[in-house]
């Protein structure tokens, strides 16, 4: 099971958090700074694990992104990193050639589609055409909806 | 409105490059004006979702927004769909599982999962698999089980995850719909199905045998998958769906292991497996991983571990890092069934050592761990401290420390080795060392092993290291370096002739005096002064360390020093306080405090009231008093005896401040907080035991030579054929060499046996080493020695025919009924035999009460028709004929008047069987176990041992030695065990050991599964009490249970079945509503109050225990659906 996924910019601004393990407000923080740390300070050419506590840490860069998972002992860490990809492949045909920006400003979508994606900690659905079509559907409806009551009523 | 839209994230966003300051600035200004907004009751929805949506960033941005999230919780409640989808992304970002409101988000939930909309359902079974509190599961279980026949099946998919979700936080919950889970097995969208593997992983994980049934239904799904029969959209990067075939091969590891039938459906699918992963892709890889590992787990067949092999080579070689990494890993998995994968890999390991990236180096090291024996021990240990020199991270220094501290005990050299490679890891692991490494060390050194003389040298040579360490000035040693030092300078200097003993008082002074020790610490170097005063007559030190002391502003450190005043004073008492050498003697203790007899007999006489123990003071209480009381009581009853069963033991290290004084006190405490925590250990080695694995060890000595020299040949060998290699490559083989010293072909004795074929420095290891082990010997000894499932019947077969002529016929007449019935097709023929042999022998055997327990019958035997012959049945219908035949177990008299369940064989080989019956007496279950000699010969030394989880507790000891039985013997042994922790089924493990004449200990397991029910017990209560205490308990479960008939009657008829299925005492019937009481044992009550309306009965539990009622309650759904 994934424990959490965090996404943070090259700078070490956290971007998006979805944690799937209880845990403090306070621990959080802990973790994250000190992942963020970890991560950043990988030389390149690296394994992109790395042990910490008592899970592994995923990560992954996509232009100023990186991409940050934490599993534990049992999974699979080439499918972590996988997994990671068909995010970034879904956030791709959503926003149509993603960039940090596009993360920034509808970091709500980004939730949605990772929802749409993982349910707590385990992969729901992987289908590049039936994950989008979820999100937009909803979308749809949300948008007609705004149409409706924009509508003056008589 | 619009225009704070556009506008106000992106002046957050460009932030990010502000200064600090700056930011924190912004976004508190920014939070205070939307609080302001959020609490102003014009707000509109829609405004309001803008506001959220900017308080999930703050909030990730690290600052405070607790004030929006009830916000959350309204806007998911009252919005309309896009409003709602932004409420409840909200709650699940700023909540958590045991937040408190999440409460009021229950409602919610609960009318959006009936909701015609589509995408409404699909966002409240998303929130509730992503946080819902475990305590309100049953409020929409129903409605997500509803949702499992849903049309469509994204829904379908959703719900299925939800329950497994449910699963994984209240497992009692969802028993009940197992049966559903096979249908989303069998559901036609691949995407449901593959939802449901998550929850079949995780029940098969937990019960493997199970779940044999299913093996085939898993190779036809994964062949299918594999053959690309799924549709494209399944697909990544053209592998048709990796994670389904991922978590297929998970699931064949966990039903294959051990089971040659089931491991061979599933060799075909794997071969193709690993020959389709062709394409040079990590997601290929990923299942090549997979793979690998399932081939190494199931039965081996030669082929596959080949091509497994050669795959696994692909990962080591390849110059990926990732793929590297995982290659290593494997590799450490793979070489516990085959060391010699390991030689073929030797050079890339030893580059791999020199890595730059440290989890590679690490990977390695673990590798090399699992490959040490006693030749190249002190160059992995070498490495390996290398390593944690480099290393900064707590959880890396200690999980290595312990690795080291294990392989130094296990395979040290010499003694020199193996002091100085402990004083690295104690001055490595500086304070991150965990507490049991020093323990074991000290231990070994005080207990010593075979040698005399060999002790006395390591003990000086610790002595002599220690002193030298403490000569040179101005170095930090970690604290628990310095106990260590301090406890082996006042246990051993006498060793040491030539020094004085003053000497080393007065570096132990002045160690003292550094205000780098701690407390604790100074407690050990102060006893360890007071120890060496008893070696030298010379006190012109003591002065000094009284004056210092004495007035010391430390209680503790004072006491010790007047202590020490006193004991040097009178020289005898100094002897017998603290004898030389006598560290790993035990202290008798009267723990029953026997000798304040007097003293309480005289307060009685003087009228004082007698003591009541504390659960006896509440209960008085709680009768005297009238009002609510909202303390849980179960939790008090059940902890008590626990408590009192810790305080009696100390560990040394795990001192506290406290219980150092109230140790010091008295003098047998003393004793007891420098030495260390030896109860149990005479016990564990003893006399056999100990002799036993002297003569073990000497014939491995014997053994070992050979292989060694063949081996050393093997690489000179190769050293030569090398010889033209540069220097650096010289180096490097060099090193191979002296690593994989010990791994040829010769010496793969035993795989799964690695320790034991290795000679062994020194006995004593850490438990953990000692259970792998065990685990490891049996895991060698059943593939050895337990006879194939099949040919169970035949031996019990000749159980029966040992037995008197006129018993065997009766039996065999018996085996006839049941072998009739067991022809006849059904799903499950032991039930059908079972119940065709009761009625056909018309004899009044008590059945099994606890309903499940049929289940678990056709679950633990489920592969043969194992129990059409069983041999508990004949057995307990031949009770009834006072047996002869010793090998028959018969129930004692004084337990057959209890209730008791049939015999049951739970395990057997050719030599032994043990069957167990379970008695269910008034205060406890009492498991009898029947210990039956079959061979000819005597069996010596046999051990039953029950091995007690958390849920249990035993009244007293669960060892039972038995010196000698007698071929064709039946001795018994009991175990009175009560529930502390409420659950519906508990399997209780243990194994027996025994010795046939002269040839080694063999090794048994055995499993019984027991069940809530088996502790159930009525609670004979007034109406009036009942009344009082529903009062008093607080947790409690409500539902609704369907009933078919629908006659004035049925209440009465449904709970008299409960009252003689379950054991519950039924207090009062009035009209339509009942009430009934029973207690889970030792103590734990809970109420049922039932109230049949309408052909529904619904059901209210209240127990004092949280977890009672929910399992309490599953049992009586299974009890009521019967009928």
């Amino acid at each position: 099971m994934m424990r959490f996924m965090l996404l943070f910019s090259r700078q070490g601004k956290l971007r998006l958090q979805k944690w799937y393990t209880t845990m403090l407000e306070k621990e959080k923080k802990k973790i994250t700074r000190e992942l963020v740390q970890i991560v950043l300070t990988r030389q390149p050419r690296m394994c992109s694990f790395v042990e910490w506590r008592d899970s592994k840490i995923i990560y992954k860069r996509f232009a100023s992104l990186y991409f940050c998972c934490a599993i534990e002992e049992q999974d699979n860490e080439l499918l972590t990193l996988e997994i990671i990809h068909r995010y970034v492949e879904l956030l791709d045909r959503y926003f149509g050639n993603v960039c940090e920006l596009d993360i920034i400003f509808n970091f709500e979508k980004a939730y949605f589609i990772l929802d749409e994606f993982l349910i707590g900690g385990e992969l729901q659905d992987t289908s590049k055409q039936s994950i989008p079509k979820a999100i937009e559907e909803a979308d749809m409806l949300q948008e007609t909806m705004e149409e409706y009551m924009a509508k003056p009523t008589f | 409105m619009q225009q704070i839209q556009d506008q106000a994230p992106p002046s957050m966003v460009k932030d990010s490059r502000m200064v600090e300051a700056d930011e924190e600035k912004l976004i508190k200004k920014e939070l205070a004006a939307l609080k302001e907004q959020v609490s102003t009751p014009t707000t509109s929805l829609k405004q309001m979702r803008e506001c959220l949506v900017r308080l999930i960033y703050c909030e990730m941005l690290g600052y405070e927004a607790s004030f929006g999230y009830i916000h959350a919780i309204k806007l998911a409640q009252q919005g309309s769909l896009m409003e709602k989808r932004v409420g409840y992304l909200a709650v699940s970002l700023f909540l958590n599982e045991s937040h408190e409101l999440l409460l009021l988000l229950v409602n919610t939930v609960l009318k959006d999962l009936q909701s015609t909309n589509l995408l409404e359902v699909c966002m409240a079974l998303t929130v509730a698999s992503q946080l819902f509190p475990p305590d309100m599961i049953p409020a929409v279980l129903p409605l997500v089980e509803e949702k499992l026949q849903h049309s469509k099946e994204i829904i379908r998919r959703k719900a299925v995850l939800a329950l497994y979700k449910f699963y994984l936080l209240a497992p009692n919950q969802v028993q009940h719909i197992h049966d559903k889970f096979r249908k989303a097995l069998c559901d036609r969208d691949p995407g449901v199905m593959a939802a449901s593997l998550h929850i079949y992983l995780l029940l098969i994980k937990e019960n493997p045998g199970g779940y044999k049934d299913l093996t085939s239904s898993f190779v036809t799904i994964l062949k299918q998958v594999v053959g690309g029969k799924l549709a494209v959209d399944f697909n990544y990067h053209s592998v048709p769906a990796p994670w389904l075939q991922i978590q297929l091969l998970r699931i064949l590891r966990l039903l294959g292991k051990d089971d040659q039938i089931t491991s061979e459906l599933m060799y075909d699918i794997l071969d193709e497996s690993l020959r389709r992963a062709e394409i040079n892709h990590n997601i290929t890889y990923a299942i090549l991983f997979e793979c690998i590992q399932t081939v190494y787990t199931i039965h081996p067949k030669v082929d596959l571990l080949e091509k497994a092999a050669k795959c696994n080579g692909k990962f080591i070689l390849s110059p990926k890092n990732n793929l590297k990494y995982l290659g290593l890993k494997a590799l450490s998995y793979v070489i516990q069934q085959d060391m010699n994968l390991v030689l073929q890999h030797q050079m890339t390991i030893i580059e791999c050592l020199d890595h730059p990236d440290p989890i590679i180096k690490r990977e390695t090291l673990e590798l090399l761990y699992r490959i040490t024996n006693a030749q190249n021990v002190a160059v992995i240990v070498q490495k390996m401290l290398d390593y944690l020199r480099q290393s900064k991270d707590e959880y890396i220094t200690i999980s290595l420390v312990g690795k080291v501290a294990e392989l130094a005990e296990k395979y040290a050299p010499t003694n020199e080795w193996f002091i100085q490679t402990m004083n690295a890891v104690f001055s490595v692991g500086g304070d991150m060392i965990p507490a049991d490494i020093p323990n074991n060390f000290l231990r070994l050194l005080a207990e010593g092993f075979d040698d005399e003389v060999e002790d006395k040298q390591l003990r000086l040579y610790a002595v002599n290291s220690y002193l030298a360490l403490l000569e040179k000035n101005n170095i930090h040693y970690p604290q628990r370096f310095l106990q260590v030092m301090s406890w082996v300078l006042g246990e051993y200097s006498y060793l040491k002739t030539e020094a004085k003993a003053e000497d080393i008082i007065q570096s132990l002074h002045y160690l003292l005096g550094k205000c780098s020790a701690s407390l604790e610490t100074k407690a050990w170097i102060f006893s360890a002064i007071t120890k060496l005063f008893r070696l030298t007559l010379n006190v012109k030190v003591l002065p000094e360390v009284l004056q210092n002391y004495g007035n010391s502003m430390d209680s503790c450190l004072r006491q010790c020093s007047f202590e020490l005043k006193q004991l040097v004073e009178d020289k005898e008492i100094m002897n017998t306080v603290l004898p030389l050498d006598e560290s790993c003697n035990d202290i008798v203790v009267d723990a029953s405090l026997s000798f304040l007899d007097g003293f309480v007999a005289d307060a009685l006489g003087h009228g004082a009231a007698p003591y009541k123990p504390h659960h006896q003071r509440q209960e008085e209480r709680l009768s005297q008093e009238k009002v609510l009381n909202f303390e849980p009581y179960g939790l008090s009853f059940a902890t008590s005896p626990q408590i009192s069963s810790v305080t009696g033991r100390q560990s040394p290290t795990g001192l506290s401040f406290n219980s150092e004084i109230s140790c010091n006190s008295t003098e047998a405490g003393l004793k007891d907080s420098d030495s260390l925590k030896l109860d149990g250990v005479k016990k564990v080695w003893g006399k056999e035991g100990y002799l036993r694995k002297k003569k073990e060890s000497k014939e491995e000595t014997v053994a070992s030579p050979n292989s060694e020299s063949d081996v050393t040949a093997d690489f000179t060998s190769t050293a030569e054929k090398t010889a033209g290699l540069s220097a650096e490559e010289q180096e490097k083989k060099l090193l191979a060499s002296s690593l994989f010293v010990g791994l040829g072909s010769n010496n793969l004795v035993s795989l799964m046996g690695k320790n034991q074929s290795t000679t062994q420095k020194f006995r004593r290891k850490s438990k953990i080493v000692e259970g792998q082990n065990s685990y490891e010997r049996t895991m060698s000894t059943q593939k050895a020695i337990a006879p194939p499932l099949a040919q169970i019947p035949n031996l019990m077969d000749n159980v029966l025919e040992s037995c008197n002529p006129f018993q065997e016929s009766k039996a065999m007449l018996l085996r006839k009924t049941a072998s009739d019935s067991a022809e006849v097709p059904t799903e499950e023929p032991a039930q059908e035999s079972d119940e065709a042999w009761n009625s056909s022998n018309n004899l009044k055997t008590i059945r099994a009460v606890p309903s499940a327990s049929k289940e678990s019958i056709s679950g633990l035997f489920a592969d043969g028709n194992f129990d059409i012959v069983q041999p508990g049945n004949c057995n307990s219908a031949l009770v009834a004929h006072e047996p002869n035949s010793s090998l028959s177990p018969g129930l004692p008299v004084e337990f057959a008047e209890h209730s008791h369940s049939k015999f049951e064989l739970v395990c057997a080989n050719e030599n032994i069987a043990l069957f167990s019956c379970k008695v269910w007496k008034e205060d406890c279950l009492l498991i009898v176990l029947f210990f039956t000699n079959r061979s000819s010969i005597e069996v010596t030394n046999a051990t039953v041992n029950f091995a007690l989880t958390d849920e249990l507790q035993a009244c007293e000891s669960t060892d039972f030695p038995f010196p000698l039985v007698e071929s064709l013997a039946t001795v018994k042994c009991q175990l009175c065990l009560q529930m502390m922790k409420p659950c519906a089924r508990v399997l209780l493990t243990g194994h027996v050991t025994y010795h046939l004449e002269t040839s080694q200990q063999t090794q048994e397991e055995f499993a019984l599964a027991l069940f809530l029910t088996d502790f159930i017990r009525p609670l004979k209560l007034t109406t009036e009490e009942f009344g009082h205490l529903w009062l008093s308990l607080s947790n409690d479960v409500k539902q609704n249970l369907s009933f078919t008939s629908d006659s004035p009657e049925a209440l009465t008829v449904a709970l008299r079945t409960l009252q003689q299925e379950l054991k519950l005492h039924i207090v009062d019937i009035i009209g339509a509503e009942g009430i009934v009481a029973c207690q889970l044992l030792p103590s734990t009550s809970c109420l049922l109050h039932c109230r049949f309306h309408a052909g529904i009965l619904s059901v209210w539990l209240r127990s004092g225990c949280c977890v009672l009622p929910d399992c309490l309650l599953y049992e009586c759904q299974k009890v009521i659906q019967k009928l």
